[in-house]
């Protein structure tokens, strides 16, 4: 093959041989060529779980659909617009900015001689898991107009109010440091697989790291940049709790008082629908933007140590920016989670620490990231061997849940739960489910950016030596895929740990979770016995992020 | 093939852990199953855990009567059981507002007149449909560092003077502010409510997303007052200690901004164990239950006999206007209103 020197080993979608090639007659040869060379279970499978990703969106049309009139005033509405492109505003910028923090951070933490850089990772995961009504009563605690840091100057420097939080800038920040772990999460897994042959080729031809970052490496991350800017503008879409307490209207703000103070489920259903078509749009620029991404690694790459980058005299000024992300995204909740649990133990507060919830959610997040990761497999697998209108289009409604407020999930699961699967009704079965709706994404996301790494040619070898092609996939792909297995498993945990609507909503009766006992508590005003729980999350959450972590040096 | 199985599991933590936790799963749903709901009493209560879990084990101790309580919000709950209709597995809904109840009030069934006549006229649906287990006065919070009691007008139409630009903090999607206009639409008329909304609205007020945020922000110096619930202040003096720079000032004047809102509490049409649910609502509106709500979450006991806590006005002393509580979960009208002048997104 005529290719310039960087790019041999790499090949291009669309030169892989047929699967079938070389196996003998087979039942599969009576089905459609497109069908053909993925099992159908494997399609069957993905269908299924799309279409239980779909429910609550055909519940939202069913609300919407049963008082039309009201659900066209409530779109219609000029409002609507205003408050459509606010939102659309704000999911630029926190999307821009957690790009760039994301991305410069994952590289120095994976490819660089920053020290401690297995803890800066571990951190710099850890936002995930604050609850983003947590992480924005923190930071108004600490940087209001009146907040912790206003005091600390007021006495030193006469300062009597610092400049408002509220509104846009304190929204896009606050999202920014909650959500730029997802950019940073599936970067990282890419750069783990990266085969190092292009960056050590531009290298070699005199390129500075500089030049090969941007003009390699960069490219070759795109596809993961995307799939995390993608879950950061959809989470960013449907958050609540952060955009409420900072006050900047979205639409998340408006579906909550149809459901809260207006009791109106169709106007509800209606703008929930707007909101989603938000996220069909937002899947569909990410899809545009992934069409000509893909890469596979070469099957024969060896598999070795690549260089570190020595930092040099960037060693300094990478150590305060990875210090700087962390101490905002991570170390002010923490502390002002301390703060108001000192001080709650000082006014007399006790038995704060509430070991059922732990239990409760640890077990339901486990059966979650389980049951979501084995859930988003069918789908990884057949939009990245098999990329055509079918299997594109499964993996887009795989996002469908991730954009819908929490509570239109959980309403929706609620209706089809009652009616159709009673058995399961309330239990822990259709909040797992739920969790599967809602995160899938989040799995599927990174189970793909870590197949695109993956060149098929390795497992179809496997199969013409006489596996089964599940025997060919368990012992050949998912060792290579592991690490993005492990992050899907891990981010589904935190998320779930930190799940509130739909877990209040569809939880088993008497079963609170971290996430209610801290809602419940912050609902009254109850900071210290908020703030236990909150940093029982972080805890819980920092054990398997550590162990992803480690596992990372340890695979490779 | 055996052996290629545990080959599989021996070398592949990523399996082992799989296929336990599957185990874990079926094993844990099984036995969660093995429960059956029958015979349990099932509360779904939009009043937070916080407060009412010691309340439901006290129930329980005086009753024997086993009771599961499902808690969220009280709108979600309300849409949750229009969603689940007559397959509801609640007995009881506890709502935080009456408005949550008159989201759901075909759903439930006419309460005993002798539980009924426990609370004032005022404070239970005039059809027996529900009952008001307790009360919580609109009031307005100001941080005693920067203001007090002489500089706070009588009535809230003070506050619309341009000189209260940029000290106002508010809660405009709030149910309780939300049926506090209402209260206002019903005594001062649409337009005078109105005028009095965008006399607030032009002095630039904070929002925030309920009572907690705004009286935090009042007792912070963000800013100077708020309109909110008289008893969310008792829980920072509990936690914050007397030093918390906010108190609450009934306005002398009355009217609207002294309105007397009330939780409450109705039985199902679907619920099976009638008998229980109506145990539970005499319990709330027992002089045990309303002690509890008087000592613990400083509301206003409402049956006779159960005194408020003692730093609180009497109910008498806020000139409370005369309005029926169960007008208040008209809200449409109001959200309507609170649109037009632009309080509402």
């Amino acid at each position: 093959m005529n290719r310039p020197p960087g790019l041999q080993g790499f090949q291009v979608i669309g030169e892989q041989l047929p699967a079938g090639t070389g196996l003998s007659w087979s039942p599969r040869r009576l089905l459609p060529l497109w069908l053909r060379r993925e099992p159908l279970s494997l399609w069957l499978a993905a269908i299924a779980v799309a279409g239980a990703a779909a429910l609550p969106a055909l519940y939202l049309a069913t609300r919407a659909a049963d008082s039309s009139d009201t659900a066209l005033d409530a779109i219609f509405d000029p409002d609507t617009a205003a408050i459509l492109w606010r939102s659309i505003q704000l999911i630029v910028l926190v999307t821009l900015g957690s790009v760039l923090i994301a991305v410069p951070l994952a590289w120095l933490t994976v490819r660089t001689d920053l020290p401690f850089k297995r803890a800066w990772a571990v951190a710099s995961v850890l936002p995930l898991a604050i609850p983003s009504y947590v992480g924005a009563l923190a930071f108004i605690s600490a940087f209001g107009p009146k907040g912790l840091l206003q005091g600390w100057l007021e006495a030193p420097f006469g300062i009597e109010r610092i400049p408002d939080l509220y509104g846009l800038t304190g929204a896009t920040i606050v999202l920014i440091l909650l959500s730029y772990p997802y950019v940073f999460l599936t970067v990282r897994a890419t750069l783990w697989r990266l085969e190092p042959e292009m960056e050590e080729a531009s290298r070699s031809l005199g390129r500075s790291p500089w030049h090969t970052f941007r003009k390699i490496t960069l490219p070759l991350l795109y596809p993961a940049i995307g799939a995390g800017a993608l879950l950061v503008a959809l989470y960013t879409l449907s958050d609540f709790g952060a955009v409420a307490l900072l006050q900047y209207d979205t639409f998340t703000r408006v579906i909550f008082n149809e459901y809260n103070s207006a009791f109106n489920r169709a106007s509800a259903a209606a703008l929930s629908l707007v909101l989603l078509g938000v996220a069909v749009s937002l899947i569909l620029i990410e899809a545009g933007a992934r069409r000509r991404a893909r890469y596979y690694a070469g099957a024969n790459a060896a598999r070795r140590e690549r260089r570190i980058v020595q930092l040099g005299r960037w060693r300094l000024p990478a150590s305060v920016f990875s210090g700087v992300v962390t101490f905002l995204a991570l170390g002010v909740p923490v502390f002002v989670l301390v703060y108001w649990l000192v001080r709650g133990i000082n006014a007399g507060e006790s038995e704060l620490f509430d070991f059922t919830a732990l239990y409760n959610s640890v077990q339901f997040s486990i059966y979650a990231a389980v049951a979501t990761v084995i859930a988003a497999v069918p789908i990884s697998v057949l939009s990245v061997r098999r990329p055509g209108l079918l299997s594109a289009g499964l993996e887009r409604f795989s996002y469908v849940g991730f954009a819908m407020p929490g509570i239109a999930v959980g309403l929706g699961l609620v209706f089809f739960g009652i009616r159709y699967a009673t058995a399961i009704y309330q239990t822990v079965f259709l909040l797992v489910f739920a969790y599967v709706v809602l995160f899938l994404p989040v799995a599927v996301g990174a189970i793909r950016a870590s197949l695109l790494q993956v060149n098929p040619r390795m497992e179809e070898a496997a199969m013409s030596l006489g596996r089964s092609r599940i025997n060919a996939f368990l012992t050949v792909t998912v060792p290579v895929i592991r690490p993005g297995l492990a992050a899907a498993a891990v981010m589904v945990f935190l998320l779930t740990m930190k799940e509130l609507p739909a877990t209040l909503i569809l939880g088993p009766i008497e079963s609170r979770t971290l996430a209610t006992s801290i809602w419940t508590a912050a609902e009254e005003a109850f900071f210290a016995r908020a703030a236990a729980p909150s940093l029982l999350l972080v805890v819980a959450s920092a054990a398997p992020m550590t162990f992803l972590v480690l596992r990372e040096r340890s695979s490779r | 093939m055996t052996t290629e199985i545990s080959n599989l599991l021996g070398r592949r933590p990523v399996l082992l852990v799989l296929g336990l936790a599957t185990v874990l799963f079926l094993a844990v749903a099984c036995s969660s199953d093995g429960e059956d709901s029958d015979g349990e009493l099932v509360i779904y209560s939009g009043r937070s855990e916080s407060l009412i879990d010691p309340l439901i084990k006290r129930f329980e101790e005086a009753t024997g009567i086993d009771a599961k309580v499902n808690y969220a919000g009280t709108g979600a709950l309300a849409a949750t059981l229009l969603e689940e209709g007559d397959r509801s597995p609640a007995d009881v809904f506890f709502a935080q507002d009456p408005g949550g109840l008159g989201a759901i009030i075909d759903m439930v069934k006419p309460l005993d007149d002798d539980l009924i006549v426990r609370v004032p006229d005022w404070a239970r649906s005039p059809d027996n449909l529900w009952v008001g287990i307790s009360g919580r006065a609109r009031t307005v919070v100001y941080n005693t560092n920067k203001l007090s009691p002489e500089d706070l007008p009588d009535t809230l139409d003070g506050f619309t003077d341009p000189s209260w630009k940029g000290r106002i903090g508010w809660a405009p999607t709030n149910g309780s502010f939300q049926a506090m206009v209402t209260g206002m639409r019903l005594i001062w008329g649409e337009d005078r409510t109105r005028d009095w909304l965008e006399g607030i609205v032009a002095n630039e007020p904070s929002v925030y997303a309920k009572n907690t945020p705004t009286v935090a922000a009042t007792g912070s110096g963000e800013v100077e007052v708020g309109f909110v619930n008289h008893y969310y202040l008792h829980r920072f003096l509990a936690e914050e200690g007397e030093g918390f720079a906010a108190r609450n000032y009934f306005l002398p004047g009355g009217g609207p901004g002294s309105a007397v809102l009330v939780t409450g509490a109705a039985i199902l049409k679907t619920a099976d164990n009638e008998s229980q649910a109506e145990r539970f609502l005499d319990y709330l509106l027992s002089e045990d239950a309303q002690k509890y709500f008087s000592e613990q979450t400083f509301e206003y006991p409402l049956i006779d006999g159960v005194a408020h806590e003692e730093l609180l006005p009497n109910l008498d002393s806020l000139n409370t206007p005369d309005i029926d509580v169960s007008d208040l979960g008209d809200l449409e009208a109001t959200q309507n209103l609170l649109r037009e002048v632009g309080a509402l997104p």
